[in-house]
């Protein structure tokens, strides 16, 4: 039994991560329609720079925000330089662009950083026993962490003018641009929020995994399950969708499939939820009107 | 057929015949996997190039049909040329089971469960369940079949000439599959779903068969690329070999026969060119390269250059792409 409530509340400290790389995703998703296949891949780069930071002396919370202030330059230059020529174009394009710069950021990682595995230092290392040593403090400061920057991008959304002016954009660009969005604009700050969104998960998740150019390929596909499972348009039902895939995965991994099968179980959660409920348990179903 | 066309048609079989006694060793070898190469990405251009369905997963298929022919051969003692269909229907089948949930709806789905087929199947091949057959992490060691008696040629030699016989075959049913009715319902799916449908055509059974084409072609290059290489195992099928042969498909120029050729020509021979610069050059230049060729190119390599190729050069019927049209209609959303 204990063992049973060790492994899902790690399960929910790694389902942190992958809910907010669902919550970049679906960020994308629902802007463009296109799957960022990068999104893991630009996360591992900020890791990079934020392990750059820390060991050119910066405390921690500095680099912490630099590199998240970094990621969204990132992701909003990406957007505005790049992707905006790409708008248009037919999925084989958009696929196509988004897995060039998977590669292109993945070997700049270990072009300018090297290969070797690397460990990255946690902030909340002091604790000693939490919860009767149930959990890591890293798990319960790496849940914290993230669920503080999941809430704050809720209130972004929920409460601003410019929140709403991303979703509005996001849902009806035509109508946006007739009451005075720049759709253009609300795009590019959606790509750049993404990128924030992966840098933190990939911080906060470095210290477990450590850090090397393949960290997130892993991370990404759970995350991909993760959004799929919550439905692929639905932002809540991502972060849900993220925590239960982490539980999902370490529950499977202990008692189904063992650990050398895991990243199968992800494909088959991502199988099942096409063949059961390709909407996801939180998403609309589109209907199309010919 | 007039005279010139069948001159040119010997001249190039003559081309390509030529290696196996001008060449020998490595430089042979690096054609013969070009050729695998080429039969793969040709299974690819079937679903992602004609019909408009990403998949990102063709690594997979690949090792699909490579430990298939690999297992056939090792432990039921199939000769090597009767593994070649076994592969291709295995790949087939997969190919036909992981698509057919993903290609009902429209959407990047089957991106996305491909990308997820391509990263678990190394795990799946080293799973200790399966160790009896797959070797695990070790892989199978395969013995490279020998030349028949009555042909005076090295193993090398021949081994290139069967892959190049293979290849040509390929090509030969891929070209007559891609023409008529078939072609069209493809392309109409591809560039816009809606209309195919209105016209009668079942999109859904037009995707589906594409990718289970696609797919057994693919493993046919798998099978084929286990007797070339001589060995299988998990490490030489990760997810860069899926991504590899995307990239291939897209800079040789998608939706076209040569450019099945111009692709697997770059996935041979750039990363080893680039690896000479940088452990990282092969990544920077396969992403760079892709998207600038879809930027500047979106035809590729084989789209280059038949723009650039005098008229009466010109063999291919390939439809190349069509310019999409805006496939938008009007969406409502039902909660």
């Amino acid at each position: 039994m204990i063992g049973f409530l060790h492994q899902t509340l790690s399960g929910l400290a790694t389902g942190a991560i992958y809910a907010a790389v669902a919550l970049a995703l679906v960020m994308v998703y629902r802007a463009t329609h296109h799957l960022n296949f990068a999104q893991g891949e630009m996360a591992t780069f900020s890791t990079y720079i934020a392990l750059s930071l820390i060991q050119a002396g910066a405390p921690y919370w500095v680099a912490f925000v630099l590199t998240a202030l970094f990621s969204f330059v990132l992701g909003f230059a990406l957007e505005r330089l790049l992707l905006r020529r790409f708008a248009e174009a037919p999925g084989l394009t958009a696929v196509g662009v988004s897995i060039g710069l998977l590669l292109i950021f993945n070997a700049l990682s270990g072009w300018l950083f090297g290969f070797t595995v690397k460990q990255f230092p946690s902030p909340f290392e002091s604790g000693g026993v939490v919860l009767g040593g149930l959990v890591s403090a890293h798990e319960i400061g790496m849940v914290g962490v993230t669920l503080i920057v999941l809430l704050a991008v809720y209130a972004f959304f929920r409460f601003t003018p410019l929140g709403l002016a991303m979703r509005a954009a996001a849902a009806n660009p035509a109508s946006s641009r007739l009451v005075g969005i720049r759709v253009g604009r609300m795009l590019a700050l959606g790509w750049g929020l993404a990128a924030v969104l992966g840098s933190i998960a990939g911080m906060m998740v470095a210290p477990v995994v450590f850090l090397d150019p393949n960290m997130m390929f892993g991370i990404l596909l759970y995350a991909f399950a993760g959004a799929l499972l919550g439905g692929i348009d639905n932002p809540a039902g991502a972060v849900i969708g993220g925590f239960a895939v982490g539980v999902i995965e370490n529950l499977g991994g202990a008692y189904l499939v063992g650990t050398e099968l895991k990243l199968t179980l992800a494909l088959i959660i991502i199988a099942a939820v096409l063949v059961l409920r390709p909407a996801g348990l939180f998403g609309r179903i589109v209907v199309a009107r010919v | 057929m007039n005279a010139r066309r069948t001159a040119l048609w010997l001249f190039g079989a003559a081309l390509l015949v030529a290696p196996a006694f001008l060449m020998s060793g490595y430089r042979l070898f690096q054609l013969t996997s070009m050729a695998v190469y080429a039969v793969a990405i040709l299974g690819l251009d079937i679903v992602t190039g004609y019909t408009g369905q990403v998949s990102l997963g063709h690594g997979a298929f690949y090792a699909i049909g490579a430990y298939t022919g690999a297992i056939l051969m090792t432990q039921f003692g199939w000769p090597y040329w009767a593994t070649l269909p076994a592969g291709g229907a295995a790949a087939a089948l997969v190919g036909y089971a992981v698509g057919f949930p993903a290609l009902r709806l429209t959407g990047p789905y089957l991106a996305l469960v491909t990308y997820a087929l391509a990263v678990a199947v190394p795990q799946i091949l080293r799973a200790r369940a399966l160790e009896s057959w797959t070797g695990g992490a070790q892989g199978i060691v395969v013995t490279a079949p020998d030349p028949p008696a009555f042909l005076p040629l090295s193993q090398d030699a021949y081994l290139y000439l069967f892959t190049l016989a293979v290849a040509a075959l390929l090509f030969l049913l891929a070209r007559n599959m891609l023409s008529g009715r078939q072609l069209r319902a493809m392309i109409a799916v591809r560039d816009h779903a809606l209309a195919a449908e209105a016209a009668g055509i079942d999109i859904a059974r037009v995707k589906t068969r594409a990718f289970a084409v696609s797919a057994g072609i693919t493993g046919v290059a798998g099978a084929l690329g286990a007797i070339v290489v001589q060995f299988v195992a998990p490490d030489s099928f990760a997810a860069t070999l899926s991504i590899a042969l995307f990239v291939g498909l897209v800079v040789g120029g998608s939706a076209s026969l040569p450019g099945a050729l111009a692709g697997a020509a770059f996935v041979q021979f750039v990363p080893n060119l680039a690896e000479t610069v940088n452990k990282s050059a092969p990544g920077v230049i396969y992403g760079v390269l892709l998207v600038a060729a879809l930027y500047l190119m979106p035809s590729g390599v084989a789209g280059a250059l038949r723009r650039t190729l005098p008229a009466r050069l010109r063999t291919s019927t390939s439809p190349g792409k069509a310019t999409p049209l805006p496939n938008k209609g009007a969406t409502i959303h039902v909660d």
